[in-house]
């Protein structure tokens, strides 16, 4: 009895709680899980590691063996990725390293001048960034306003035989890229779309387009019809009803969209491959196909990748609550 | 004053304005039909173009006008050993990265599936390989494999360069293990993609009610038990869309394969992908077989597709 009054009265339950869950077993492998969970997440991490610093390395540095972990970083890759460069005689170098000195050279060429070279322009990588910007940019605005009306008619119409259309565009996206790429060749060869950016737009807003009609539509389906019906009855059109009430209610389901589609277009590797060969050409296929002095040019390719690396982990960020939704076509909600 | 055409507007009188007003009929075609029409010009036609072609000897680089050799292409697929053997290694590409995947996958969605400090940025984090550009993820792996200086051989402990693992022309340690580039393809895959299984395998985890751990709990039931009973009959069903999309997809790949091995060495990582694309766009062109070809795997995809998106719908339903 004594001992009782020693601890005291206990105290009141104020919180439920599951011995299992407190239990100090259970705390040590919820400890071990978090290790583990971070063990993890850096073995998945470890390539993209390796690439980011490859990209840092000089020409010399990316191909020693065993390879280097400490090293000089430097801005070699992204140097010879973005410009053509010219090898200079020492004489040259000399008056240079000169003009270097008074500080009358920008970084790049900087850059240049220590392996030796004279930069004469950019590159066709360069050109085939701005390809892929121009493409992917122009096909993904198509893409979304396109999808937004027919998600808005697939979500509040109803039609016969609505379910078969919406297979029909989902079905679509399922068709290996080549499958389509064997007749579109023909048809753009004879269109003179092969090779031009035209072509390559309304390939990706296609490609495109059973995407964010599905993602648009799980989108629109949750803005309540309530709103519209309301502004209908108050004598809005139908149209100034899209435009005024749902347009504004899917402003956030629109930009989850819009990155998706950027991100498929700006990656896209096949078609490019099969309907480009310079002028129209995009940047994944650039960086596929590059070669350099000597074969193949892997501290650029290592830039190359890492300035696509850049803006897909800012953009899984922005996006971690709509990726699921985004990869299984709206369908998922998460 | 002039006379004027407007109705004079009486106090009390409902006057209907003769505004233009699109029916909802007319809307919804309108909204409707650019979708349509691109589609079908930019997918449809084209798929019953390349129908065409399957039946004829056309080759692209050639002026000759196709001619029509009905079934042929298809039964010099069907009887080509070289056809069943680049099915057959996508078979093998399928199994093994898909399954890999779905283990891999399903074992993350396990660990990170309770909060603890910081895991919702493991979680993303994991995710990122699933968004980069397979091909330039082909080419940096490319990179990491290379036996002089990549860090894969570096990593197995291979040291010597030139003597260690050379993964994509399938040399461990100088022996030539065949299969071994195949694998290197695989464990890519399997890299890119097992973030994409558990991210719909954590999804089905979230939706698990606690309840059931709970009664489960009460009733002494093992971990493994709770694991069997109730983890997996209620992830099942999401489990099984991430398998049957990833499926559809091994037989699509492409990205991934073509810039890292193009096929090689010799024929060990040529997929019916990348065997397709040689046979349509390099050499000789041979677009009617290649479409008979595209036609073939069209049909398996299709398949798959159906089940794919049926189930999709399925468990939209449920939700």
């Amino acid at each position: 009895m004594a001992r009782f009054e020693e601890r005291g009265p206990r105290l009141p339950v104020a919180q439920a709680t599951r011995v299992d869950k407190v239990h100090p077993r259970a705390r040590t492998v919820r400890v071990l899980v978090a290790l583990v969970s971070v063990v993890m997440a850096l073995v998945m991490l470890l390539p993209v590691g390796v690439m980011v610093i490859s990209a840092m390395k000089t020409r010399a540095d990316v191909m020693s063996s065993p390879p280097k972990i400490f090293f000089k970083p430097t801005l070699e890759g992204l140097v010879l990725l973005l410009t053509d460069r010219a090898q200079l005689s020492e004489e040259d170098q000399t008056k240079m390293q000169a003009l270097a000195d008074q500080g009358k050279l920008g970084l790049f060429a900087r850059i240049a001048l220590s392996t030796g070279m004279e930069i004469t322009g950019p590159s066709a990588y360069v050109t085939r960034l701005k390809n892929s910007v121009i493409i992917a940019g122009t096909s993904t605005v198509a893409s979304v306003v396109l999808g937004l009306f027919a998600a808005y008619a697939f979500s509040r119409f109803a039609m016969r035989g609505k379910n078969d259309l919406l297979f029909f565009i989902l079905s679509t996206r399922m068709l290996p890229a080549v499958v389509v790429t064997i007749p579109l060749f023909l048809m753009y060869r004879q269109l003179g779309l092969h090779d031009r950016h035209l072509g390559m737009i309304i390939l990706y807003t296609v490609f495109n387009l059973s995407f964010s009609v599905w993602l648009l539509k799980g989108f629109i389906d949750e803005i309540p019809k309530e709103y519209e019906e309301a502004a209908l009855v108050d004598g809005y059109t139908r149209m100034q009803a899209f435009f005024r009430i749902v347009l504004p209610q899917a402003v956030s389901g629109i930009a989850a969209t819009v990155v998706f589609c950027l991100i498929f277009a700006w990656n896209e590797y096949a078609f490019a491959l099969m309907l480009t060969s310079q002028r129209a050409r995009t940047a994944p296929v650039g960086i596929a196909t590059m070669m350099g002095r000597g074969g193949i040019e892997w501290s650029a390719i290592a830039a190359g990748a890492v300035g696509f690396l850049v803006p897909v982990v800012i953009i899984t960020f922005a996006l971690r609550k709509y990726l699921l939704r985004g990869i299984t076509f709206g369908a998922i909600r998460g | 004053m002039p006379p004027t055409n407007e109705p004079q507007q009486t106090a009390g009188a409902i006057r209907i304005q003769p505004r233009r007003h699109l029916s909802d009929r007319s809307i919804q075609n309108l909204f409707i039909w650019p979708t349509l029409a691109l589609l079908i010009a930019v997918n449809l036609f084209p798929l019953a173009y390349s129908l065409y072609f399957s039946f004829t000897n056309f080759l692209a680089v050639q002026n000759k006008p196709p001619g029509w050799v009905g079934f042929a292409n298809f039964g010099t697929i069907l009887n080509e050993p070289e056809m069943w053997h680049y099915f057959a290694t996508t078979g093998r590409y399928a199994l093994m990265s898909v399954g890999l995947q779905t283990i891999i996958g399903f074992g993350l969605a396990m660990l990170v599936r309770r909060k603890f400090f910081g895991s919702g940025l493991i979680t993303t984090l994991i995710l990122i390989p699933m968004m980069l550009s397979p091909a330039v993820v082909g080419m940096f792996w490319k990179m990491i494999y290379n036996p002089n200086f990549g860090f894969f051989n570096f990593i197995v402990g291979a040291g010597d360069a030139g003597k260690g693992v050379d993964m994509l022309a399938s040399k461990w340690f100088g022996t030539s293990t065949p299969g071994l580039a195949l694998f290197a393809v695989v464990i890519v895959d399997v890299w890119m993609w097992s973030p994409f299984v558990m991210l719909l395998v954590l999804s089905g985890l979230n939706a698990i009610p606690e309840y059931l751990y709970e009664a489960a709990a009460i009733d002494r039931a093992s971990a493994w038990f709770q694991f069997r009973r109730i983890t997996l009959p209620q992830v099942a069903p999401l489990l099984l869309i991430a398998v049957l999309f990833r499926t559809i997809e091994a037989f699509k790949a492409f990205d991934l394969i073509m810039p890292m091995t193009g096929g090689g060495p010799g024929d060990q990582t040529e997929l019916i992908a990348v065997q397709l694309y040689r046979k349509a766009f390099l050499g000789t062109f041979q677009t009617g077989f290649s479409s008979a070809l595209a036609y073939i795997i069209l049909i398996i995809i299709v398949a798959a597709s159906n089940v794919y998106i049926k189930y999709l719908n399925q468990i939209k339903g449920e939700a």
